[in-house]
C-alpha cells in the first residue's frame, strides 16, 4: 500500500520585544528566576493587561512578509486552564479573530519548488517554567517567561514529507530572524514547533491525526515526524486505528507517548478578554511597516546573484543568516574588485574555520576589512593563494593583520626573476639526469621541477613566473 | 457634625474649626462605638488613619488643602491599597496585603483624603445583600434585622450611620445604587471607563465601575471628580472621554426644558406600591421644577437579569482563576498533589454565592453551550445598548425606581438566589449599556429609605448630577436620617 503523509505545524516564536506583551517587565533570557516579574504578569488581584504596541507592529512585520492579510481589526480571548506556571489562570491569546490570515510561505526540496499555506499569526502570550526534576518532590515555578509575547504561527496541512517540514521549518526560522521579530534560538524556547501528522491513502479523506508536542530542534522534529508516521503506517497496517491526540517526544528514547486524548481534551473555554479593546490598526500604519520591510532572503539571494555574480550555491550559503550577508557586504566594500573572491574566500575557507572554533561569524576573530587585507595580497601578486590559506589560519588564531603575518613571516611572494632564476639553476644543476629526460622527450616532468623550485622557494616563489622561467631555462634558453 | 457633608467638613477645616486628626478621631469614636452593631467595617487601622490625619494637617500647614484635605473616605474592601489587608471579604484573600495601591486610592491620596478603613461587602462583590461576606453580613443601619443591601453594603451603611462622611463602591449590577438607595444615601455609577479599574479586584471586567457613595449629589461629584480620569495602565479607561464640570453642574436647581423618560417596563406589578408610590411622586416633584416626563419603553428590559447572570459570571469564572493557592492567598494544608491542592484551596476559600457563579459562568462558556448562554447574552446586551440609544434620541434622562423593594431582611432570600438577583433588576441594564447612574433618597416606604435612580447618556454625568441636585434642592429626603445613629444628643462627633 501506499501512504501519503500530511503534516501541518504551529509554530510558537518568541518576540524579540524589549519588554513583556502586556506589562513593562524585561524579557531579557537567563536572568535569576522571578527576577523579570510585577504584578500584571503574577496575576496578582485587580492588575490589568496593556497591550505592547511594539509586540503587535512585529507580528504585522511578519504577516507582510508572508504575504498575509492583516486584519484591521483584531481581538484578544480568555483561554482558560489552571497550571501553576499561568498565573492568571487564562492565557490571553487571539482566539476569535487572528491579527493575520491566508499567509504562505516558498519552499525547496531537491528541485522542487512548493507553496506552503499559512492559516494564521496570531498574538499571545507566554507562560512561565515550571522545574520539577531533582527538586525533592517540590516544583519551583519561575515566572520570567510569564507574560513574554508570542506569535503563533498555524500552517495548512500541505507539507508531505519530514523534508518538507523541515523547509518549511527552516525558512520561517531564517525569515523571523531576517525580520529581527524574534532571536528564533530553539535552545532558549523562542522557536518551538508542534507537528500534526496523519496519514491516509491518495485519493481517501486525510486520516486521524495526532499532535506531537515538546518538539525542540531541527533534528528532534524530523526524527518524531518520522517516528509517527512509521507508527501509524504499521498501526492501519495491523488493523488498527489511528485516535486523535497529543503525543510527547522524547528525544533521550527516540519516541513518542500519548499524553492526553480527544475526550481529555481541556475545554479552554474562550471567549473575549475583557479587559483588552479589540485590536484597532491603521491602512496608514501597515503601509508604513510595509515600506520600512527589511530585505528578505529570498530577495537577498537574488540579489547576490545578480548583484555579485554569485552562483546559486554560494548566495544561498551567503544569506543564510543577516549577519553572514552583512559580513559579505561588507568584505565586498573593502575588496569592491573581485566579488566572487569574497564570496569564494568567506563561503569555503573563513566559514570553515570558524565552525571548527564553533564561532559564528559575528564574532570572527578576522574582520571584513582584514580578510579583504589579505585578497588584496592575493590580487597584487604579494602571496599566492596557498600561502593566503595558512596566512587565514594565522589570522583566525592570533587576530593578527594579513600585512603583519606575510612580513613577520617572511611570506611574501618572490617576483624577482633573477632570484628566480638563480634558485633554477640550481636545481637544474642537481638534478642532471632528469633534465636530460625532459630535453629528451620526457614532458612529464615539468611539475617536477615546478615542486623542486617551490620547495627550494618555500611556497614563496610567484607559480606563474616559476612556469615560465622553468619553460625558458630547461628549453636552455 | 457627623452627619455634615464633604463639603460643610472642608469648611470647617479650611475655617480651622476642626483639623483632620480631631476628625478623623471623631469618626473613629463612632465607627468604634457601633461597628460592633452594623459590621460595616472589616479594618479599621486607628494608628494608620490618625497617621494620615496629622500628615494631612501639616500639609495643610505647609503647602494649603488639597481638594479632599483631611477628609475621611471609607473604602470598599475591593480595592486595593499598599498599606493594610486588601480581602475582599474573601476567606481565599483572607489576610491578603497588597503590594499596590488602586489606581483610584492613588488619586486619592493624592488629593488629601483619609482612608477610613476598609468596608464589609458581599465576597468578590457577588451578592446585593452583603449576606455572602466572608466576615459575617453588615446591617442596615435603619433597620439591624435588616441587609444594607449589596454588594457595597458596607460603604453604604457607614456613611448612613456617620460612620464615615462617604465611601467608595463598585458597581457590576447595582452595588453602588442598590445599598445607596436601601440606606437612604446617594450613590453614583460613572460611565464605563469614566474611572480606572486598576487595583480593583475584578468581578466582570466589562461591567465593573467604581464610584462614590455619599449623602448628598454635591459631595458625589466631588468625589467623582478625583476618582475620574485617564488610566494609561487601564485599557478600558477611555482616553479623551467628555470632561465633565462636576461641581457647577450640581449648581441646578430647576428642570426646565429637560425631556425626563419613564420607561413602562420598570414600573410593573410585582413591586412594592409604596415604593412605587415613592418613585412617581418623585416624578411629579420632578415635573413642577419644569420637567417633561415622557412615557418611553426600553423593550428588552426583561432579558437583562438573564444576560448578566451570563456574562458576569462567564467573566468572574476566568477573573478568579488566579486564586488558585499558588501565589497569594489561601491553600489548603498539606495537598496529595497538585489537583488536589486546586480543589480543596479553592473550594475551602470561596464562599457559596462564588462558588455557584464560577460553576455557572463555566458552563456558560462550555464547547456546546457557549452559543447559547454567552454568545446569547452580548446579543441581549447589544439590544439592550439599542434600546437606551432610542431612547435617548426621544429624553435627556431616565428615572426609574433603584430597587423593587427596600431592605428585605436578614436571610430572607439567602436560599434564593433567583429572587436576590431579581432585586437588581432596574439596575443591571445600566451596566450592560456601559451608562452612568445615580440613586438619590426620594422618600420612605414602611420607615425604610427608597431610591430613585437617574440614568443618562454615556458621559453624561453632568446631566445626572443637574437633574439630582435640583430634585435634592426641592426636597429633604436625603436629611433623612437612620433614628439609631441620629445621635446629636448622645455625644459623639456631635
Amino acid at each position: 500500500m501506499s501512504w501519503e503523509v500530511i503534516i501541518g505545524l504551529e509554530i510558537h516564536v518568541q518576540i524579540n520585544t524589549k519588554t513583556k506583551a502586556f506589562c513593562g517587565c524585561s524579557t531579557t533570557f537567563g536572568a535569576e528566576p522571578n527576577t523579570q516579574t510585577c504584578p500584571v504578569c503574577l496575576g496578582m488581584p485587580g492588575q490589568l493587561p496593556v497591550l505592547n504596541s511594539e509586540a503587535v507592529q512585529k507580528s504585522i512585520l511578519t504577516g507582510l512578509a508572508i504575504c498575509g492579510q492583516i486584519n484591521l481589526a483584531s481581538k484578544f480571548d480568555r483561554k482558560n486552564y489552571f497550571y501553576p506556571d499561568l498565573p492568571k489562570g487564562y492565557q490571553i491569546t487571539q482566539f476569535a479573530v487572528p491579527l493575520v490570515e491566508h499567509g504562505h510561505i516558498d519552499i525547496r526540496v531537491g528541485d522542487t519548488e512548493k507553496r506552503i499555506g499559512i492559516t494564521r499569526i496570531h498574538m499571545e502570550e507566554d507562560a512561565g517554567k515550571s522545574m520539577h526534576e531533582g527538586l525533592d518532590g517540590v516544583s519551583h515555578i519561575d515566572l520570567n517567561r510569564s507574560g513574554v509575547p508570542l506569535m503563533e504561527i498555524v500552517s495548512e496541512p500541505d507539507m508531505r514529507s519530514a523534508d518538507e517540514a523541515i523547509a518549511y521549518l527552516k525558512q520561517l526560522h531564517q525569515l523571523v530572524r531576517f525580520l529581527d521579530v524574534s532571536g528564533a534560538n530553539m535552545e532558549k524556547g523562542q522557536f518551538r514547533c508542534d507537528a500534526n501528522v496523519s496519514v491516509h491513502q491518495p485519493g481517501t479523506p486525510f486520516g486521524t491525526r495526532a499532535e506531537l508536542k515538546n518538539l525542540n530542534s531541527f533534528r528532534f522534529i524530523r526524527q518524531a515526524i518520522d517516528y509517527e508516521v512509521n507508527r501509524q503506517i504499521e498501526l492501519i497496517e495491523d488493523g488498527g486505528e489511528v485516535v486523535q491526540e497529543t503525543r510527547l517526544y522524547d528525544s533521550a528514547k527516540g519516541e513518542s507517548r500519548a499524553m492526553r486524548s480527544k475526550e481529555e481534551a481541556h475545554d479552554y473555554r474562550y471567549f473575549p478578554e475583557p479587559d483588552l479593546p479589540p485590536l484597532q490598526v491603521s491602512e496608514q500604519e501597515v503601509a508604513s511597516i510595509r515600506a520600512a520591510m527589511p530585505e528578505r532572503p529570498s530577495q537577498l539571494r537574488q540579489r547576490f546573484e545578480n548583484e555579485y555574480g554569485l552562483s546559486a550555491y554560494d548566495a544561498d550559503v551567503l544569506s543564510q543568516t543577516r549577519e553572514l550577508a552583512d559580513y559579505f557586504e561588507a568584505l565586498v566594500a573593502c575588496h569592491e574588485t573581485d566579488s566572487k573572491r569574497c564570496a569564494n574566500w568567506m563561503a569555503n575557507e573563513l566559514l570553515g574555520r570558524l565552525k571548527e572554533q564553533g564561532c559564528e561569524i559575528d564574532h570572527s576573530p578576522v574582520t571584513p576589512r582584514a580578510l579583504a587585507g589579505l585578497l588584496d595580497r592575493i590580487a597584487d601578486d604579494t602571496i599566492s593563494g596557498k600561502i593566503a590559506k595558512d596566512v587565514l589560519d594565522a589570522m583566525v588564531e592570533g587576530g593578527e593583520s594579513a600585512d603583519a603575518i606575510i612580513e613577520t613571516k617572511g611570506l611574501k611572494q618572490v617576483t624577482d626573476s633573477g632570484t628566480i632564476d638563480a634558485i633554477i639553476d640550481k636545481i637544474i644543476a642537481a638534478n642532471p639526469n632528469q633534465v636530460a629526460q625532459y630535453r629528451g622527450g620526457k614532458d612529464k616532468l615539468f611539475g617536477f621541477f615546478v615542486g623542486q623550485v617551490m620547495k627550494a622557494s618555500r611556497g614563496k616563489a610567484n607559480p606563474a613566473m616559476v612556469n615560465q622561467r622553468l619553460k625558458n631555462l630547461l628549453a636552455g634558453m | 457634625m457627623a452627619y455634615s457633608t464633604l463639603h460643610q467638613l472642608a469648611d470647617k477645616l479650611d475655617s480651622g474649626d476642626t483639623t483632620a486628626a480631631a476628625l478623623a478621631q471623631a469618626f473613629l469614636d463612632r465607627a468604634n462605638a457601633h461597628n460592633g452593631d452594623l459590621n460595616a467595617f472589616v479594618e479599621l487601622d486607628a494608628e494608620s488613619i490618625l497617621a494620615q490625619a496629622e500628615a494631612s494637617d501639616a500639609h495643610r500647614q505647609a503647602h494649603g488643602a488639597r481638594p479632599l484635605e483631611g477628609l475621611p473616605i471609607a473604602i470598599k474592601d475591593i480595592f486595593c491599597t499598599s498599606h493594610g489587608r486588601t480581602q475582599c471579604c474573601s476567606n481565599i484573600l483572607r489576610d491578603f496585603h497588597a503590594p499596590y495601591d488602586a489606581h483610584v486610592i492613588t488619586r486619592l491620596r493624592e488629593a488629601g483624603a483619609i482612608l477610613f478603613g476598609k468596608t464589609n461587602m458581599d465576597e468578590f462583590a457577588m451578592g446585593s445583600s452583603n449576606e455572602t461576606s466572608a466576615f459575617g453580613p453588615c446591617r442596615n443601619p435603619w433597620d439591624r434585622e435588616r441587609i444594607p443591601g449589596g454588594s457595597s453594603g458596607g460603604s453604604a451603611a457607614a456613611v448612613a450611620a456617620a460612620l464615615a462622611p462617604a465611601a467608595l463602591g463598585t458597581d457590576t449590577g447595582g452595588s453602588i445604587r442598590q445599598p445607596a438607595a436601601l440606606n437612604g444615601i446617594v450613590g453614583l455609577k460613572p460611565t464605563y471607563g469614566r474611572v480606572s479599574r486598576r487595583g480593583i479586584i475584578a468581578f466582570a471586567s466589562s461591567l465593573d465601575q467604581a464610584g462614590p457613595m455619599t449623602r448628598d449629589v454635591c459631595d458625589a461629584a466631588l468625589l467623582a471628580s478625583i476618582m475620574s480620569g485617564h488610566d494609561a495602565a487601564d485599557a478600558t479607561s477611555v482616553a479623551n472621554a467628555p470632561a465633565v464640570n462636576w461641581l457647577t453642574s450640581c449648581l441646578r436647581r430647576d428642570l426646565t426644558g429637560i425631556r425626563i423618560g419613564r420607561p413602562k417596563e420598570y414600573f410593573v406589578a410585582g413591586m412594592d406600591a409604596e415604593v412605587r408610590a415613592r418613585v412617581e411622586e418623585a416624578l411629579s416633584t420632578c415635573a413642577e421644577l419644569g420637567a417633561e416626563i415622557i412615557d418611553i419603553s426600553l423593550p428588552h428590559t426583561e432579558y437583562a437579569v438573564a444576560a448578566y447572570y451570563v456574562i458576569a459570571p462567564s467573566e468572574a469564572s476566568a477573573n478568579l482563576s488566579r486564586y488558585d493557592g499558588v501565589r497569594f492567598g489561601h491553600r489548603c494544608d498539606n495537598p496529595d498533589d497538585l489537583l488536589d491542592m486546586y480543589t480543596r484551596s479553592r473550594d475551602e476559600g470561596f464562599g457559596i454565592e462564588v462558588k455557584r457563579r464560577i460553576l455557572t459562568g463555566i458552563f456558560a462558556l462550555s464547547s456546546g453551550y457557549y452559543d447559547a448562554y454567552y454568545k446569547k447574552a452580548q446579543q441581549v446586551r447589544t439590544l439592550i445598548r439599542q434600546d437606551f440609544a432610542e431612547a435617548f434620541a426621544k429624553v435627556d434622562l431616565i428615572a426609574t425606581p433603584t430597587s423593587p423593594v427596600t431592605a428585605v431582611k436578614l436571610g430572607e432570600n439567602r436560599d434564593d438566589p433567583i429572587t436576590m438577583y431579581l432585586s437588581d433588576i432596574y439596575t443591571i441594564a445600566v451596566n450592560l449599556a456601559g451608562l452612568p447612574g445615580l440613586s438619590q433618597p426620594c422618600g420612605l416606604a414602611n420607615g425604610l429609605p427608597v431610591g430613585l435612580q437617574w440614568i443618562a447618556p454615556a458621559w453624561r454625568e453632568d446631566q445626572l448630577l443637574g437633574a439630582a441636585a435640583a430634585y435634592e434642592a426641592a426636597t429633604a429626603w436625603h436629611q433623612q436620617r437612620p433614628a439609631a445613629f441620629d445621635d446629636a444628643n448622645q455625644g459623639g462627633v456631635a
